[in-house]
């Protein structure tokens, strides 16, 4: 009997029935009274917040019963068919209660700062409907106890977040972006799929308890199937956490309102991926060279999109692979054998770049109103644009600041504690297999990429003389309390997050152990000794201060000039802001091929050709001609009548004869 | 001993009457041709009667006289037609064309 | 014998591909009376006397006469475009016939039960005792009367039918 039973951790399916009546309700709302802001406004972010009450007293109750194993809550027998049974269940332990906090937590911040950054917008009660969905799917995700319930909440969040990127769908180009999103996201999924065929077919379950019991017998360590298993999950980690190659999506995504970019894109759906991965890690470990994999993609793309968002002009979109890049470590931290550890950066993570987002969305907020009143058509997002506005909005930039020194590994920030246990990790992996120092190194060098890139934004946005333009400033202002206090809430948690998993007290590490232990067997042992420690944190602090400071010497935002007298970039730089073109690869060596092979054989050969005139137009012919062949027969002439019958004679003859 | 060859001849005799049906367009010579395969048949009888029995050779006269009544009821029905349609080509009589 | 047999048969079967390769249709019937009486001449080498006698007075002698009435009353004799079709219909006819011809003289090969099979000579010995009419007429009388009945009311049937069709005015 799993001590769990009968605390709180009973009615964990609340956390997703109220944002799902949420859905409900503005989903009505949004069709029959879409005026109704304060209702909707009520629904949406009461729903979530009461979500997050739920999420307290799950916590609460697991902290005080501390299972040995997961409770799984069974709700119906969902698939029985022959040997696969799968049954709708949500499964309560270390593991989906810290991500149960961290995605209604945040989102309830976000739903408060949705409240004001939205409030013009007429299709309000669709968004706030939308954005309920998607945090009942997210918890689908996260508390699913196998991995097709799991399937469930990962494909209802990309649609969620089809939904929302192409929230402005007027405009074809966000419209696009959703699309663009989708359909990449799907690629992933195939591997999902795969991997659960492979685990069904060689463990026959699905269900997560059962897997990982039993895999370490039912699997070959580092064998042929659970490398494939762990390679086709990774998969769809990539399409859906944007890692190389599927990553396109996530910087087209800012097309969406900022908010969501906030929500989805930083701290909760992209960081999905990572925790599939945490939740399968026994599957991982297992499989040291899927590990690798995982681990040397990561760090690739930490460094890989670190070195473009050094060039971009678009604020969200330098956050954007900001986002890509942090994900990037995070699944160094998973790879390397640290799940912990990689949790960790997805919590810290989750704060201080939701932070960053909701800041830029202010930020975009209060430039947009201001050339709203002025009537100018500028872009409300590009930092050329910007410069000088903490005199304007000093909250909001204070906030920013405490989120770069985190992200930039400053101690005492969370960043610093989260971002240095994975590089500590993959250092000391990197002692018995030289791989992973490789991937040591990348992070490094994306560490101080980080710093650097970060300190150019806020000294684009926030120092420096100010470019937005003189008929605008005075209508620069700090945003509305309603966006500002969420921005507070999210500094204070950056500032004590670091306390999570402390070296040497490391309260994650324990708290997830009942669920890493079984794969302690196979992972080498990551333990330092102090004085390396000691030294590689110092050396990541240094390296994170060093970045700010190149950052403001070198960059000279006084030399700024607006987008539209801008010098174009040459060389390097140029390859960097059109990020190395990838996108432009892809359509000429995927798309444009796909297309031409669905017009012109698909469409043209097969469907128009093939079926259409063989077939359709065929088969009408054949009637016709077998019609003209039969009134031929019948030529009213006994000559001919008489030859039919010599046919059929000699043919019965014939017959006889055999 | 001569039941091979008459075979033989009864089969020719049929195919050059089957020939002349599908050949000729005149309505009476196409009768005629009939005749000589009906002819062919009785040979076939003849000469099987001498080794079944003389039962073949009642049968022959049988076919003769059923020959008969078909020849003049034929010949009635294409006095009809040619009373209708003045021609006994047989191409030219196709009302009944589908 | 047979000499007498392959001279017979050979006139037969010249006279009937003359009979069906003829313009006129007097022609044709005149031929056709020919290979009737051919087929007299080895029905008697067949030992079927009375039958050759048969065919002598009603096929030669009734039937075709009527033909040739016909074709007199129609106005056919002679003159008039050739009725033999056209290259296509030749073609079809001879690969027609020839193929029947095949298959027929395939099927001769196919031997009688033995069973039923007389002992050689039989049919001669029993026109020699008995006499040819009488050897046709005891079967007929006897165990094919009834058929002999029916035949004389299809004759009846046919007279009619052919004196109805044949009227100028019902």
């Amino acid at each position: 009997m799993n001590p769990l039973a009968g605390t709180a951790a009973d009615w964990v399916g609340l956390a997703i029935l109220l944002p799902f009546a949420g859905f409900l309700a503005n989903g009505a709302l949004a069709f029959l009274k879409p005026k109704a802001k304060r209702t909707v406004s009520v629904i949406g972010v009461g729903s979530v917040v009461a979500a997050f009450v739920v999420a307290v007293a799950v916590f609460l109750a697991v902290r005080a019963a501390h299972p040995a194993v997961p409770y799984v809550q069974t709700f119906w027998s969902w698939i029985p068919v022959g040997d696969l049974s799968v049954n709708a269940g949500l499964q309560v332990d270390q593991l989906s209660v810290v991500m149960l906090l961290v995605v209604t937590g945040v989102s309830s911040l976000i739903h408060l700062f949705s409240v004001g950054y939205m409030h013009d917008d007429p299709g309000y009660a669709r968004y706030f409907a939308y954005l309920n969905l998607f945090v009942a799917f997210m918890l689908v995700l996260v508390l699913g106890a196998s991995f097709p319930v799991m399937f469930i909440g990962w494909e209802g969040v990309g649609l969620c977040s089809y939904l929302l990127i192409g929230f402005w769908f007027e405009e074809k180009e966000k419209a696009d972006a959703g699309l663009k999103a989708f359909l990449v996201n799907r690629i992933g999924d195939v591997g999902f799929l795969i991997a659960m065929f492979l685990i069904f077919t060689h463990l026959g379950t699905l269900d997560f308890r059962e897997t990982f019991a039993r895999a370490p017998q039912g699997l070959a360590a580092g064998g042929g199937t659970v490398t494939a298993i762990a390679l086709f999950l990774f998969m769809a980690c990539v399409g859906k956490s944007a890692q190389i190659p599927l990553y396109v999506w996530l910087p087209d995504a800012m097309a969406g309102p900022t908010p969501v970019s906030a929500l989805i894109h930083a701290a909760t759906m992209v960081t999905a991926g990572v925790y599939l991965v945490a939740r399968a890690n026994i599957l991982f470990a297992m499989a040291p060279v899927a590990s690798a994999v995982v681990a040397g993609v990561g760090a690739l793309t930490a460094l890989f999109a670190a070195t473009i968002g050094l060039k971009q002009w678009d604020i969200k979109k330098v956050l954007a692979y900001s986002t890509i890049s942090q994900l990037g470590y995070m699944f160094v931290g998973v790879g390397v054998g640290a799940y912990a550890s990689g949790m960790f950066h997805l919590v810290t993570h989750a704060f201080f770049k939701a932070l960053l987002f909701l800041g830029a969305g202010s930020v975009i907020h209060v430039m947009h109103q201001a050339y709203h009143h002025t009537h100018r058509q500028a872009d409300a997002q590009d930092m050329r644009n910007m410069g000088g506005l903490a005199a304007y909005m000093p909250w909001t930039a204070r906030t920013m600041w405490v989120a770069t020194l985190a992200i930039a590994g400053i101690p005492p920030l969370a960043g610093f504690f989260s971002k240095d246990g994975i590089l500590g990790a993959a250092f000391a992996r990197g002692q018995g297999q030289p791989f992973y120092l490789l991937v040591w190194l990348l992070g490094i060098v994306a560490a101080f990429l980080t710093a650097f890139y970060m300190g150019r934004l806020m000294l684009y946005t926030f120092h420096g003389p100010n470019r937005t333009g003189d008929l605008e400033r005075p209508y620069l202002t700090e945003a509305p309390w309603v966006m500002t206090a969420p921005l507070i809430v999210l500094a204070a948690l950056t500032i004590v997050g670091g306390a999570l998993n402390l070296p040497h007290v490391e309260t994650l590490r324990h708290w997830l152990e009942p669920l890493t232990a079984q794969s302690a067997a196979f992972v080498p042992d990551l333990a330092l000794s102090g004085g390396v420690e000691i030294g590689l944190m110092v050396g990541a602090a240094l390296i994170g201060i060093a970045g700010l400071w190149l950052a403001g010497r070198i960059l000279k935002p006084e030399a700024l000039l607006p987008p539209e007298r801008a010098p174009q970039e040459t060389g390097f730089a140029k390859l960097l802001l059109e990020k190395y073109r990838v996108d432009e690869f892809y359509r000429r060596f995927i798309i444009e091929p796909l297309v031409w092979f669905a017009r012109v054989v698909l469409w043209k050969g097969v469907d128009a050709g093939l079926i259409d005139t063989a077939g359709v137009n065929g088969s009408a012919a054949l009637a016709r001609g077998l019609g003209w062949i039969g009134s031929r027969i019948e030529s009213g002439q006994v000559g001919t009548y008489v030859v039919f019958f010599l046919i059929g004679a000699v043919a019965v003859l014939a017959a006889l004869l055999k | 001993m001569l039941l091979g060859p008459s075979l033989a001849v009864s089969a020719i005799l049929f195919s050059i009457g089957v020939m002349g049906v599908l050949l000729r367009r005149n309505a009476i010579v196409i009768l005629m041709c009939i005749e000589l395969m009906l002819n062919a048949v009785n040979l076939t009888f003849v000469a099987l009667s001498q080794q079944l029995g003389l039962d073949g050779q009642v049968f022959v006269f049988f076919v003769m006289t059923v020959a008969a009544a078909e020849a003049a009821v034929g010949l009635a029905i294409i006095i009809a037609l040619y009373r209708h349609r003045d021609t006994v080509n047989l191409q030219r009589i196709n009302l009944l064309r589908g | 014998m047979i000499v007498f047999f392959w001279i017979v048969a050979g006139l037969a079967i010249g006279s009937a591909v003359l009979c069906i390769t003829r313009r006129s249709p007097v022609a044709s019937a005149l031929w056709l009376v020919n290979t009737l009486f051919q087929l007299a001449a080895i029905y008697v080498l067949l030992d079927a006397h009375f039958i050759a006698a048969v065919q002598v007075l009603v096929y030669a002698g009734a039937i075709m006469v009527l033909f040739l009435f016909v074709i007199m009353l129609l106005n056919l004799g002679r003159g008039g475009p050739s009725d033999i079709k056209g290259p296509w219909g030749r073609v079809i006819a001879g690969v027609g016939a020839l193929v029947l011809l095949g298959e027929l003289l395939v099927l001769r090969n196919v031997t009688p039960p033995w069973s039923l099979q007389l002992p050689p000579g039989t049919v001669a010995s029993a026109v020699a005792e008995r006499g040819a009419v009488r050897v046709v007429a005891e079967p007929l009388f006897q165990g094919y009367v009834v058929p002999f009945e029916i035949t004389s009311v299809l004759l009846l049937a046919a007279i009619v039918g052919a004196v109805v069709l044949a009227k100028r005015r019902l």
